[in-house]
């Protein structure tokens, strides 16, 4: 059985194991969701419809519940979360010719992730290390006085 | 594992616990690694690495514990050498390069390395 | 191995109690951390644990618990300050049937750390004192909320639970005494408001955490709408102590009304930032110069934040207040949860309110509207004012938002997202009142108030500043004195980093 959404397609065996461990207890949106993304590694519509249809919760507050803690995802994510920093010394430094480049070579937007989501870019305003601006942050690592070239293959490097 | 039936019995486990403890402490080398979250974000995990193989280098052994967090962040990573009936030593900000010096000097020489020593644990903690 | 005796050395080292960071020091909730392997259930038993589980048991009724619990008169340790036996007693006088004991472990102030220390540290007295808890109100069921970005106190509880099941402190017929109790561990999922003891329950529940209006409290109607007892890690984990050693013993430390110790993270611009574990009743100047060691680099005092984003911070004039539940409260701030921030003369402090607002207000879970709106205008204000456009009315709307937050909002969050301003705001006026009239900050920190100058009398004109430069903003010739345009100037002072003649000043 699987569905299919952004591109993706589900094997939803995962989901029913997860289900089925947590048959009957109550009050398990939360860990159900928590247990959902770490294999799917977001929370993708067509999986919280069949949440709530086999757990006979209503979909409005499964989505209620998604979008009130900051640890769950309802868009893909990439394997590998780029954030450039737009900060006054990091943009006039350069940090959109950084974005610029991240885009056009990994094929990478601001906000999204590339087609084979191996990145996710973000714009974020200031990360408080102006003075190795421009600043970016790959997964926890910090890249500072970035080159934008440098750092695209350096970003190809990643698994 | 059997489970404990009743207070005598807690009691019991309790003395045996404590003699067990005061044997390793009378008889082993005890090396206490303070690995809590703020440990191991100073390095400790890299320090107990070092700290095994500089053993195994040396062919010691050695009783490795991990603790949690006694509370002084700004020397972590902690690391304390007892020998047997001997204090315990606190040795701060250890990192993996000056694991050899302590094993040589206070382990198998007997001297603590008095420029990273921090203090004795009391025993009555 | 040679065993080459130490007798001589010893005597140049000092033991912790002579530390000075130790020695005013009293460890009762932080008695085994750093001391055992929390992963050895052994080593927690060997130092005298699940004693107090036993003679609670087989020795105390349950109201005998309560009334050793009331006797010593331990108050929250999650900061509201309630007394736990008399909570405990609410609870216990409930009629309805399953009762639940559930500890706080959502620890989400900036700069605090003291829950996931003892939960990784010393995650079996936790649990003993849950357990104790449980005989006191007749609870068989209890859960720990642990926030999910304490990945290893989650592991060690986990490992601790288990453990004490396989030795029968957990389960059933606990100790031969008939009496049955078992735990669940729940992960947060990133909701500062969680903490509310409401919203933490709602989230246990499975739903939004968001607060509900009280009454009904938790001891009446808590998770599942039965009845309920709520405590912070602290106070489960002080709890065997005050059961083997006796009431008398904890009200003989601390103070009269604060018995017993407070935790705090101390953090900030001090020499040794740490966990430390004092009697009540100890002064700020104590903790922050002699456990401290003071402020570093010769810097100046300026202010102590207690109580994290919904505390306040105290002035100089204010070190010698004691730190106990109503002393701080009285000067102006607030116990809290126990972090303690240190800020020196470089911090503004119209800035520093600033980044706690930001917190508050981003965490506020847009139930009540005081919380959601007021949170966001006040945070407006504070932007316009450290941006230099403060209007001399600003200060008056602080307090007029302040003050309808604080009477309006469902729950602490809202009612103390406004604490710090306030504080702030009492002690620091003449602050607010140099960026708002004078269009300075004293403390040079404002991006918006201060400009960068080169001295001309230090200029080499070495022509360094002005390559580092990333606006462009530096022009001048070699062995010409440079100038900073303050127009394009981004006041991200990395001149001031790069030149090697002191020729840069902020004014």
């Amino acid at each position: 059985m699987s569905e299919t959404f952004e591109d993706q397609t589900f094997d939803l065996a995962p989901l029913l194991e997860i289900l089925e461990g947590y048959k009957d207890q109550k009050g398990a949106v939360i860990p159900i969701l928590q247990r959902t993304q770490e294999v799917y590694g977001y929370l993708p519509k067509p999986i919280l419809k069949e949440i709530s249809k086999r757990m006979r919760i209503p979909l409005s507050r499964i989505q209620g519940v998604a979008t009130f803690y900051a640890q769950f995802h309802l868009k893909r994510r990439g394997r590998h979360l780029i954030r450039v920093c737009d900060g006054t010394a990091c943009h006039v430094k350069g940090a959109m010719k950084t974005v610029d480049v991240i885009h056009e070579q990994l094929e990478t937007p601001p906000g999204g992730s590339s087609p084979d989501y191996k990145y996710t870019l973000e714009i974020v305003y200031c990360l408080g290390s102006c003075g190795l601006a421009p600043v970016v942050v790959v997964d926890e690592k910090v890249y500072g006085q970035t080159e934008p070239d440098k750092l695209v293959r350096q970003l190809k490097r990643l698994d | 594992m059997a489970k404990i039936g009743s207070l005598e019995e807690l009691k019991a486990l309790m003395q045996e616990q404590q003699q067990l403890r005061k044997q390793a402490y009378q008889e082993k080398v005890i090396i206490y690694v303070g690995a809590g979250t703020c440990g191991l974000a100073a390095g400790a995990g890299e320090t107990l690495e070092q700290i095994e193989r500089e053993l195994q280098k040396r062919n010691l052994s050695a009783e490795i514990t991990t603790v949690g967090c006694i509370g002084m962040c700004v020397r972590e990573p902690l690391v304390d050498v007892q020998l047997p009936n001997q204090p315990r030593v606190t040795y701060g900000n250890v990192k993996p390069a000056m694991v050899a010096r302590i094993i040589d000097e206070h382990i198998i020489g007997g001297k603590p390395v008095m420029e990273w020593v921090v203090g004795i644990v009391p025993t009555d903690w | 191995m040679e065993n080459v005796e130490l007798q001589q050395d010893q005597v140049a080292i000092p033991t912790y109690t002579e530390l000075p960071y130790y020695r005013k020091q009293v460890r009762i909730a932080l008695r085994n951390c750093g001391i055992i392997n929390p992963q050895r259930i052994e080593d927690y038993i060997a130092r005298g644990g699940y004693l107090a589980l036993a003679k609670a048991l087989t020795e105390m009724t349950p109201d005998e618990v309560i009334g050793v619990m009331k006797e010593s008169k331990l108050r929250g340790r999650g900061g509201a300050g309630f007394v736990t036996g008399i909570k405990w007693e609410f609870a216990r006088r409930s009629p309805a049937r399953p009762k639940y004991v559930i500890c706080n472990a959502d620890e989400g102030d900036p700069g605090a750390f003291m829950d996931r220390s003892i939960l990784e540290g010393d995650p079996h007295s936790v649990i003993e004192g849950m357990a104790i808890a449980a005989y006191a109100i007749g609870s068989e069921e209890g859960y720990i909320y642990c926030r999910a970005e304490y990945p290893l106190a989650i592991a060690h509880l986990k490992t601790a639970i288990q453990q004490a099941r396989d030795y029968g402190f957990l389960g059933k017929n606990i100790l031969g005494s008939n009496f049955n109790f078992d735990l669940h561990i729940k992960e947060g999922a990133g909701a500062f408001v969680c903490g509310e003891e409401t919203a933490l329950m709602a989230s246990i529940e499975g739903r939004r955490g968001e607060p509900r209006p009280r009454p009904p409290f938790p001891a009446v109607s808590g998770l599942w709408s039965k009845p309920s007892n709520v405590n912070n890690v602290k106070s489960y984990a002080m709890t065997p102590q005050i059961i083997l050693n006796g009431a008398e013993w904890f009200a003989s430390i601390g103070t009269e009304n604060s018995p017993g110790t407070a935790i705090f993270a101390l953090t900030g611009k001090i020499n040794r930032t740490g966990l430390i574990e004092v009697p009540m009743g100890i002064t700020l100047r104590e903790i922050i110069y002699d456990i401290g060691g003071g402020i570093p680099g010769g810097k100046k005092f300026k202010a102590v934040q207690t109580g994290g984003p919904l505390g306040g911070c105290l002035p100089a004039e204010a070190l010698d207040t004691p730190v106990d539940f109503d002393s701080l409260v009285q000067a102006g701030a607030t116990m809290g949860s126990g972090g303690m921030i240190v800020v020196d003369e470089d911090t503004c402090m119209v800035e520093f309110a600033k980044y706690f607002l930001t917190f508050a207000s981003a965490e506020s879970c847009g139930k009540c509207v005081p919380c959601r709106i007021g949170g966001r205008r006040l945070l407006e204000v504070l932007t316009r004012i450290s941006n230099g456009e403060g209007k001399p009315e600003d200060l008056d709307e602080i307090e007029y938002i302040s003050r309808n937050m604080k009477e309006a909002s469902l729950c602490a969050l809202g009612q103390l997202t406004p604490g710090p301003v306030m504080a702030s705001l009492r002690f620091f006026r003449s602050e607010y009142e140099a960026h708002i009239y004078d269009k300075k900050c004293p403390a040079k920190v404002c991006k918006g108030l201060i400009t960068y100058r080169v001295i001309e009398e230090n200029c080499t004109g070495c022509m360094v500043c002005k390559r580092n430069c990333p606006a462009g903003a530096i022009s001048g010739e070699k062995r010409e004195v440079h100038y900073i345009d303050p127009s394009i100037c981004e006041r991200c002072g990395i001149c001031i980093t790069v030149c090697k003649f002191d020729a840069i000043l902020i004014e």
